[in-house]
C-alpha cells in the first residue's frame, strides 16, 4: 500500500512535465492545424533560460550585489525565463510555420523537425557538448507521511504546474485571445472576418505554449538538475503523444492525458523491469488510441479547417 | 458618398474568369439583393469584398476608403459584417460567447488586463456583455444566450450567426442566403427580424438570396448576376419585368 502510495506521488511529479508540454503541443495543434515538433526543443531552451536566469541570480547575490531569498530567486527565474522562452516560441512560428501557412501539411511538419535539430545543435556549438547543472535552489526536505517519502520539491512541481494550467484554462475561457483561439480551433475562416488578427492569435498560441515548456524546464532543473541539449527530444515526443491523447485542441485533455502518461510510466516500471517500460507503457496507449482515435475529447474534424 | 463602392472589379481563378467587371454602389442605409442562378459567382463577391479573395483587379472603398487588397480582419474592423450560406458556427462555444467574441476589435484591454483582470478589463467586458445580451435581444435569441450552439434548432443557428455579424458593430451587413432551409414560417419571422434590425441600426444589409418573394419585398435595389456578369439592376419592379432576368431563370422561348 505504501509503495503504491509512493508510486502515485512520484506519478504526480512526472506526469507534470508531460503535462505542462503536452499543452503547448495541444493548443499549437488546436489553433493552427499543426504539429510544432519543436515543442520538445523549447522545453529545452526554457530550461537553459533558466539556468542562466537563475545561475545569474545566485552568483549576483553571492557577490552580495543583491540579497535574494532562494524561493524569490526561484520565482523570479520561472516567470523571467517563461517570459523569454515565450519569446522564442514566437519566433519560430514568425519565421517557421508562418511563411508556410499554405503549404502542405508534411512541409510544417518537417519544419518543426529542423527547427529543433537547429536548436540542439545551436545550444552544442555556443554552449559545448559538457552537460550543466541547474543550481541547487532550494534545499531538499523529505516529509515522511505513514511511511509515504514527499519532497518539498515534488510538491512544489505539482503545485506550480496545477496552478499553471488553472491559469490557462482561466485565460482560454474568460479573455477574447482565449476565445480566438477556441474559435479559430472549430472555424477559423471565419474568425478573421469578425474582426480578429489571425496572425496575432497564432503568435500568442505559440508564447503560450512556449512558456509552459519553459515552466517545465525549469521544474524539472529543479527535480533533476543535469541539463544537456537532447533532453527535449524524447520528453517532446512522448508530451505530443500525450496531447494526441488528450484530443485535439483540448486543454483538459492534455493536462488528464500527460498526468495519465506519468501514472503509466511509474506503474509499468515498479512493476516490470524498468529497461521494459516504454515498451510497455505506449503498447497500452497505442491500445488505447486504436479504441479512441480522436483521443479523450477530440472530436472527428473536417479536412476544411485547414489553415 | 456611398458607403460601399466597387468599381470593375473583375477576378480569375485561374483561368477562369468568376467575376468580370462588377460595380456596386450602396448607399447608407439601403437594402441591396444579390440574386441569380447557382454558380453565378455571388459568394464569390461577396468573398471578394470581405477579403477573403483578393480581387484580380478593381477598386473597392468603403466610406471613401480604399480597401482593396487588405485583410479581412482589418475590413471587418472597418465596418463590414458578413454571416455564410452554409452555417459556420463554433460548434461547442455559448451563444453569448459567439457575440463576445465577434466584439474582439472593440476590447482594447491588454495581456496584463488577460492576466490580472485589471478594472479596465472588467469594465470593458461588463460593457460588451451588456451590449451583446442587447443584440441578442433584438434578434430574438436572448433567451437561448448560454446554450451550446450545436445544441440549437437551424433557425436559431441562423439567428446566431446574424447577431455574430452585428456584433462586430458593422456599417454594412452581408447576408448570404439568411433563410437557405427555412420554412415559410420561418422565412416571414426572419423578413421581419431583418427589417427590424435594419430600423432600429440603422445598417446598409447587401443580401444574396433565392427566394424571390423575400428579395422583391425586402430590397430597394437588386442586381442579378449570370456566369460572372452583372445583366440587370434597377428595382424589384424593373427586375420581375426584365426580360434578360427572365431568360437567366427561365431559359429563352423557343421561336416558332
Amino acid at each position: 500500500m505504501t509503495s503504491f502510495l509512493q508510486n502515485i506521488v512520484n506519478a504526480l511529479q512526472w506526469g507534470s512535465f508531460y503535462a505542462l508540454i503536452a499543452l503547448g503541443y495541444s493548443m499549437v495543434y488546436g489553433v493552427l492545424m499543426l504539429f510544432n515538433f519543436a515543442h520538445g526543443d523549447i522545453f529545452m531552451v526554457g530550461a537553459y533560460i533558466g539556468f542562466f536566469v537563475s545561475t545569474g541570480l545566485v552568483a549576483l547575490s553571492a557577490l552580495g550585489a543583491l540579497t535574494l531569498p532562494s524561493w524569490l530567486i526561484l520565482t523570479l527565474t520561472i516567470i523571467v525565463a517563461m517570459f523569454l522562452t515565450s519569446f522564442v516560441g514566437m519566433l519560430v512560428e514568425r519565421i517557421g510555420y508562418r511563411p508556410l501557412r499554405g503549404a502542405p501539411r508534411a512541409s510544417a511538419a518537417i519544419t518543426g523537425l529542423m527547427i529543433g535539430i537547429i536548436l540542439e545543435t545551436g545550444n552544442l556549438a555556443l554552449l559545448g557538448a559538457q552537460r550543466v547543472s541547474f543550481p541547487a535552489l532550494i534545499e531538499s526536505v523529505t516529509y515522511n507521511i505513514g511511511g509515504v517519502f514527499v519532497t518539498n520539491k515534488k510538491v512544489l512541481i505539482v503545485v506550480v504546474s496545477l496552478l499553471l494550467m488553472f491559469a490557462l484554462h482561466q485565460f482560454v475561457q474568460r479573455t477574447k485571445w482565449g476565445m480566438a483561439m477556441r474559435a479559430m480551433a472549430v472555424d477559423f475562416v471565419v474568425v478573421p472576418l469578425m474582426g480578429v488578427p489571425l496572425n496575432t492569435i497564432a503568435a500568442l498560441t505559440f508564447a503560450l505554449g512556449s512558456g509552459l515548456a519553459a515552466a517545465a524546464g525549469i521544474l524539472f532543473g529543479v527535480a533533476y538538475p543535469v541539463l544537456d541539449p537532447y533532453m527535449g527530444i524524447l520528453f517532446g515526443w512522448k508530451a505530443f503523444v500525450a496531447a494526441i491523447l488528450g484530443g485535439r485542441g483540448s486543454i483538459l485533455g492534455a493536462a488528464l492525458a500527460g498526468f495519465l502518461l506519468g501514472f503509466i510510466e511509474i506503474f509499468v516500471a515498479a512493476i516490470f523491469p524498468s529497461t521494459l517500460r516504454d515498451l510497455i507503457a505506449y503498447s497500452i496507449i497505442l491500445l488505447i488510441l486504436t479504441f479512441r482515435p480522436h483521443g479523450f475529447f477530440g472530436e472527428a474534424y473536417s479536412a476544411k479547417l485547414r489553415l | 458618398m456611398p458607403l460601399l463602392q466597387i468599381d470593375q472589379m473583375t477576378h480569375y481563378f485561374g483561368g477562369l474568369r468568376a467575376v468580370h467587371d462588377y460595380n456596386l454602389e450602396i448607399e447608407p442605409g439601403q437594402i441591396r439583393g444579390l440574386i441569380g442562378p447557382n454558380g453565378a459567382g455571388k459568394t464569390t463577391i461577396f468573398n471578394l469584398i470581405t477579403g477573403i479573395y483578393s480581387p484580380t483587379e478593381g477598386d473597392i472603398r468603403l466610406e471613401g476608403k480604399d480597401i482593396f487588397g487588405l485583410q479581412p480582419y482589418q475590413i471587418a474592423s472597418l465596418g463590414l459584417g458578413r454571416t455564410f450560406q452554409n452555417l459556420r458556427l463554433w460548434r461547442h462555444m455559448t451563444v453569448l460567447e459567439h457575440v463576445m467574441q465577434a466584439r474582439y476589435s472593440k476590447l482594447t484591454y491588454g495581456l496584463l488586463g488577460a492576466f490580472f483582470g485589471t478594472p479596465k478589463r472588467q469594465r470593458e467586458e461588463a460593457e460588451s456583455r451588456k451590449m451583446s445580451n442587447e443584440l441578442l435581444e433584438l434578434i430574438g435569441v436572448r433567451h437561448l444566450a448560454d446554450q451550446i450552439v450545436v445544441n440549437l434548432p437551424y433557425g436559431a443557428q441562423r439567428r446566431v450567426e446574424m447577431a455574430r455579424a452585428l456584433a462586430t458593430e458593422p456599417k454594412i451587413l452581408f447576408l448570404d442566403e439568411p433563410t437557405a432551409g427555412m420554412n415559410t414560417e420561418e422565412l416571414a419571422q426572419m423578413m421581419a427580424t431583418i427589417r427590424q434590425v435594419h430600423k432600429e441600426l440603422g445598417l446598409a444589409i447587401f443580401l444574396i438570396e433565392h427566394r424571390m418573394k423575400f428579395v422583391m419585398e425586402l430590397c430597394d435595389i437588386i442586381q442579378t448576376l449570370v456566369f460572372g456578369e452583372v445583366i440587370a439592376e434597377g428595382t424589384p419592379a424593373e427586375i420581375q419585368n426584365n426580360p434578360a432576368v427572365i431568360e437567366a431563370y427561365l431559359g429563352k422561348e423557343i421561336e416558332t
